[in-house]
């Protein structure tokens, strides 16, 4: 073990050095910024130096022809530097005006769509999936590409009244965050209990105290210590899943896809809201799930067509009122979107506003 | 040369159409790493049967307790062998970027010159917690992988029950909104505090997001236990060049229709020139010859919508810092919940500022680590004792802003209402 070299704790490294030198220079400095065009931002700082940055959409889960490309695009046109948001979309910055074209032509031959700016559908916020969860429903990168193939035009213009902020995410728990629209995998059956392997592999009181309805109690199965499911009480959420892999919650079958609007994190005009749930029941059909695509485009479609302009899809529901979200929309409102858990009671309308 | 690809037809249907596509990626990877011709003979299995076939593990490095996700297949064939035996172990080192997540070229090509030589060549860039995700690692390369990506000055991100790898807006570095150095406040907590991250001890994950302004780019009040989130107390900054600009460009309509009235505390009021009013609390700004808008900053909640619609004629404060808020978190297990507000406002300016956040997060995790449950976060910690008894404890001070409203109950005990009335009294005296 002699070899094995103790790590160096660096911690987080100080930005500086990799960034754009004109934003290193202002730091802090920044007065302005405009939206020339989909794609592009400009800002300028107190010292009259301008930037433009140039915004384009990534499959996020990269290989390293597509990182080496980016790298050698960076060089040839934004001065080695690149920085990544939040959302997977990688800004280069220029410094001067006409070097944006020939960068978005570049770009564009490479297969990169160029938009992500302001009132554009951003990329999908998503999770692992098949591709590394050791829980996942369904696949993350996959529904991702899928939907931005569709939303590709409302990503490279920025149309709608608002920007749009998308997730997905491949269980309940919701690790793809919340969202304008939230793509959520949402299980219908209790867990299917393998009962030879829980005492092995679970960690039982654990496990008992991960269920949010106590729901799960220990329990001898075939002479075995394992653990049961009141399926009355069970509300699927898969909790139990993670301590306890014998606990299988994924159900190729009965495992559907939940459609969620109107997440919004800003403090912008409301307070930050989280989603709701609008839809559900969706089949997870890979490779394309052409059935929750279908789902998101009517909303997106509606959203556009009524929401004021600056209205995020909450501020726009909050004019309307739900009732007419789910009429313009054309979605069922049924006895699962009225609230049963915890502070439901605020959730309920104790008004006579009522919109007709 | 890599193996002969396995049949993909599923995942096939994934290369066509405008986005760029992973799948097309992952096999450019498979032309050369046996590694990924069986990672897509797995996920080709995964979408036919829609099952994941991962279990985690142990797998580390030397000094560390977390920052590898280890992942083992568990699709096996009669005889317990791996269907796809070389991404049996398909391991992900989580990374921290730098803060902002800001590269140069030179620094990246590393990488991808590492995770050839170990690695599946396939790196996410980034997780949802901010780390770059080294993703397909066999078990005997973590270790020589890892000793070279910490050679060139990177650090093994958060895993388990830890403090996670953070994040913050591009802020200070390009945009006008940022009211504090984000980048600087987190290097200064996350750094301090990074043994809780490489040693995994905490009841539970403990996440830090920076925003430098209310339109939180970051998501920190719901995707962090303690958000610092930029603010300003003073009045709100105007250029009148730019606001007449912004008119000449847009018109009345819009500047009535798309910033006054959609003020949310109608803070916003627009009046000819004759009758402007005067005061230490309004910000005024001539739009054209004849109006003027003027704002009330005692009504305005800094929610950042003006600004954005007229960036530049509108901007924060001079009397810049942070409102921090706790309790962030997703669903599991009492459902999602929102930070909430337990500093109105703390300046973030000197090294003393610094100093003084970072001995608040300390104190928020050690708190944590002595009072919550085990797999419970701060927010449902918080939800099960209440916001009271948390701030004692933190022994920070009470304020009306932590509140939507007052209690509107009277299920509570009060007998030492005169006591606390006292204290506030005093407190009021001292400031």
């Amino acid at each position: 073990m002699a070899e094995l070299r103790a790590p160096d704790e660096c911690g987080v490294p100080d930005p500086a050095p990799f960034m754009h030198p004109t934003l290193r220079k202002n730091y802090g400095k920044w007065v302005f910024h405009s939206h020339p065009k989909p794609g592009v931002l400009y800002h300028r700082a107190e010292s009259g130096d301008e930037v433009w940055t140039v915004k384009f959409g990534t499959a996020r889960q990269l290989d390293l022809y597509t990182i080496r490309l980016l790298c050698d695009l960076a060089d040839k046109h934004a001065d080695g530097h690149m920085r990544f948001t939040a959302r997977s979309n990688v800004e280069f910055m220029v410094t001067t005006e006409s070097k944006i074209d020939p960068l978005i032509k570049d770009l564009n031959s490479h297969g990169f769509p160029v938009g992500g700016t302001a009132n554009s559908v951003s990329m999908i916020a998503h999770t692992q999936g098949f591709l590394h969860c050791d829980i996942p429903g369904t696949d993350a990168s996959g529904v991702v590409k899928a939907l931005m193939d569709e939303l590709h035009d409302e990503f490279i213009k920025c149309e709608m009244p608002n920007r749009v902020k998308l997730s997905t995410s491949c269980c309940e728990i919701n690790c793809g965050g919340q969202a304008d629209i939230a793509i959520i995998m949402q299980h219908t059956k209790p867990p299917k209990i393998n009962h030879d392997l829980v005492a092995n592999v679970c960690e039982r009181p654990s496990v008992v105290a991960r269920c949010p309805v106590a729901a799960i109690r220990p329990a001898l199965v075939n002479g075995k210590p394992s653990l049961e499911v009141d399926e009355k009480k069970c509300i699927c959420c898969g909790a139990c899943f993670p301590p306890c892999p014998p606990m299988q919650i994924n159900d190729p079958e009965h495992s559907k896809i939940a459609i969620w609007v109107g997440g919004k994190n800003s403090n912008a005009r409301s307070k930050p809201t989280f989603h709701k749930l609008v839809a559900a029941g969706l089949p997870n059909n890979a490779p394309r799930w052409p059935e929750v695509a279908a789902v998101v485009k009517n909303i997106l479609a509606v959203y556009k067509a009524d929401a004021q302009p600056w209205e995020r899809m909450t501020d726009w529901i909050d004019r309307i009122g739900w009732p007419r979200f789910f009429e313009k929309t054309g979605l069922p409102f049924t006895k699962f979107h009225i609230d049963d858990w915890r502070g439901a009671r605020t959730t309920l309308n104790a008004s006579t506003h009522i919109r007709f | 040369m890599a193996k002969k690809m396995h049949d993909t037809p599923m995942l096939d249907q994934l290369e066509s159409g405008p986005w760029p596509s992973f799948v097309t990626g992952l096999k450019r990877e498979a032309a050369t790493k046996d590694i990924m011709v069986d990672l897509l003979g797995q996920l080709e299995t995964s979408y036919q049967t829609k099952k994941g076939y991962w279990k985690g593990g142990t797998v580390g490095v030397f000094g560390y307790g977390g920052g590898v996700i280890p992942r083992f297949t568990e699709l096996k064939d009669e005889n317990e062998n791996p269907v796809f035996p070389d991404a049996a172990e398909f391991h992900t080192l989580r990374i921290q970027p730098p803060a902002g997540m800001h590269y140069d070229t030179a620094t990246l090509r590393k990488f991808a010159d590492i995770w050839d030589k170990y690695g599946s060549g396939l790196i996410g860039l980034h997780g949802q917690s901010g780390d770059i995700m080294m993703q397909g690692c066999s078990t005997a390369n973590v270790q020589p992988a890892w000793e070279e990506i910490n050679a060139m000055g990177f650090d093994m991100g958060g895993a388990g029950p830890a403090l996670r790898t953070s994040m913050s807006c591009v802020g200070a570095a390009r945009c006008e909104m940022s009211c504090y150095d984000e980048a600087k406040a987190l290097r200064t907590v996350i750094n301090a505090n990074i043994d809780d991250m490489h040693r995994p001890a905490l009841p539970y994950k403990f996440k830090f997001k920076f925003s430098g302004c209310p339109n939180d780019c970051v998501n920190s009040i719901q995707r962090s236990d303690m958000a610092t989130i930029g603010t300003w107390r003073d009045n709100i900054q105007v250029n009148e060049q730019q606001a007449r600009d912004y008119m000449n460009g847009h018109g009345m309509d819009k500047l009535v229709n798309d910033v006054i009235s959609k003020c949310p505390t109608r803070a916003i009021t627009l009046r000819n020139k004759a009758d402007a009013v005067s005061g230490d609390s309004i910000s005024t700004v001539a739009v054209d010859d004849q109006h003027v808008m003027q704002i009330e900053n005692h009504d305005c909640v800094r929610c950042m919508h003006c600004l954005n619609v007229m960036p530049g004629a509108l901007l924060p404060g001079k009397d810049k810092g942070v409102t921090i808020l706790v309790g962030g978190k997703s669903v599991l297990k009492i459902g999602a919940t929102m930070g909430t507000v337990v500093i109105p406002f703390m300046k973030m300016e000197t090294e003393e500022d610094f100093e003084k956040l970072n001995e608040l997060s300390r104190s928020i995790i050690d708190f944590f680590a002595e009072n919550a449950l085990e797999h419970e976060r701060t927010g449902e910690m918080i939800d099960r004792i209440g916001l009271v008894n948390f701030l004692e404890g933190l022994d920070l001070d009470i304020d009306a802003n932590m509140v939507t409203h007052p209690r509107a109950n009277p299920y509570v005990r009060m007998d030492e209402w005169d006591e606390e009335v006292e204290k506030v009294s005093e407190r009021k005296a001292a400031a």
